[in-house]
């Protein structure tokens, strides 16, 4: 059975990556509506940049979070003066890490739900009397609803599983940002962590599988125009 | 008049031209696939923006001379030649999608035979039912007119004639202006007030 500290990662482990994956849905909802609605110039430098954190090394991203987030930065200095706040250090800066690293994933699939969802249905609606809201609100919102799930459930796997930019930005803080990879890799540098590692590296397989699983259904069903509600 | 329509659109290698004025009751576009009968409809309905043109229905400029009016103002009950029914809405839902408060609802699931199909969704209904409940949906959302495209092709002979009564109800007792596009000669003879070929 894991300990009271295992537990205790396992728990900040959640909730890093639900607050990341909450906090990232409608971003990346909106990027996805977009890219998949809206042509517009720039279009492939915006889906290009969307993807970067999928490619670039994370520790490249923490980095940048760094200097973005950091007392002299762009958003840090702002941050700090207007609400005495600081993210480094912190779950919460943790929490950004993953989103960010998450967002890429969320948007892909987020994206192929919308691009499914037939315009023809959604033209019918207007000759109905609907406005281009009430047709987003009660036709792609909830047709698109199977990708939004899968994406939110991905992202949430990645935000639990994220490493290399949450300890660039945030570093290795029992309690604070040791969430589930962190820790293991804490552990492994001891001589005696074995089995340690083996129970969260068990815990981390387990809420991966659950997720990818409950991700690739959600997506199935959405690939086949079904909805879920 | 009910429809005066002048519009012409290039879409792609095909030229899209007519010019027509029409009065009450139903008016037939007739001609074989692929010469924009369904585009004529869609540019009605403010789904394809003519090249050129103006479009009046009942007196009601709806495009041209600096007019173009949303599809969603337009009040065009359209059924299309695929039902198009709201998967993730019950029967009733899709029917009351345009309908205002005062609807009566029970007065246009009877003359169409839908009542006992209200709590069902689309995907657990025929080819005719959901046809029917097409009808009835446009018909809820208090159209000036209606647009029909081809609403028989996908059904069998006896359902064809169901929809063709309902149509000439709508046509004969609520006497609303119809735009039908076929290109089958017994539903353009039976329905058609006038007959317009393409």
């Amino acid at each position: 059975m894991p300990s009271a500290e295992e537990w205790g990662i396992v728990l900040l482990s959640l909730k890093v990556g639900g607050v990341a994956m909450i906090v990232t849905l409608p971003i990346a909802f909106a990027l996805a509506w977009l890219l998949a609605r809206v042509r517009f110039p720039g279009r492939v430098i915006v889906d290009a940049i969307v993807h970067l954190p999928l490619v670039v090394p994370p520790v490249v991203t923490g980095w940048l979070l760094l200097l973005a987030f950091g007392p002299t930065g762009p958003i840090g200095a702002p941050l700090q003066a207007w609400f005495g706040v600081s993210v480094l250090f912190r779950w919460t800066g943790a929490a950004i890490a993953a989103g960010i690293m998450a967002l890429p994933l969320m948007v892909r699939a987020i994206r192929l739900s919308i691009e499914a969802v037939d315009r023809r249905l959604e033209n019918a609606a207007r000759t109905l009397g609907a406005g281009p809201w009430r047709v987003f609100w009660t036709l792609t919102l909830p047709l698109s609803i199977p990708g939004l799930l899968a994406g939110a459930v991905l992202g949430f796997a990645r935000s639990i599983g994220e490493f290399g930019a949450t300890i660039t930005f945030v570093s290795n803080v029992p309690g604070e940002t040791r969430t589930l990879p962190l820790a293991i890799y804490s552990v492994l540098q001891q001589p005696d962590g074995d089995a340690m590692a083996l129970r969260l590296s068990a815990i981390s397989i387990a809420l991966s599988l659950a997720a990818l699983v409950a991700s690739e259904m959600l997506a199935r069903r959405a690939g086949r125009g079904l909805h879920v509600l | 008049m009910s429809f005066e329509i002048a519009v012409t659109k290039r879409l792609g290698d095909t030229d899209i031209a007519i010019d027509l004025t029409a009065g009450a009751g139903a008016t037939v576009l007739f001609g074989p696939s692929g010469v924009g009968k369904t585009s004529i409809l869609n540019m009605v309905a403010g789904l394809l923006r003519p090249d050129t043109g103006r479009i009046v229905v009942g007196g009601v400029t709806l495009f041209g001379a600096g007019v173009d009016v949303p599809v969603e103002r337009r009040r065009a009950g359209y059924v299309f030649q695929e039902a198009r029914l709201f998967p993730h809405r019950r029967v009733r839902a899709n029917l009351t999608y345009g309908a205002s408060d005062g609807a009566d609802i029970a007065r246009v699931t009877g003359f169409l035979g839908i009542a006992p199909l209200l709590d069902r969704w689309p995907r657990s209904l025929s080819g005719g039912e959901a046809q029917r409940v097409a009808i009835g949906r446009a018909l809820l959302s208090d159209p000036a007119f209606l647009l029909l495209d081809e609403p028989l092709t996908s059904l069998d002979r006896p359902r064809r004639d169901e929809i063709m009564q309902a149509i000439e109800h709508i046509r004969d007792v609520l006497a609303l202006p119809i735009l039908m596009v076929t290109h089958d000669p017994e539903e353009a003879e039976r329905i058609g007030t006038r007959i317009v070929r393409m």
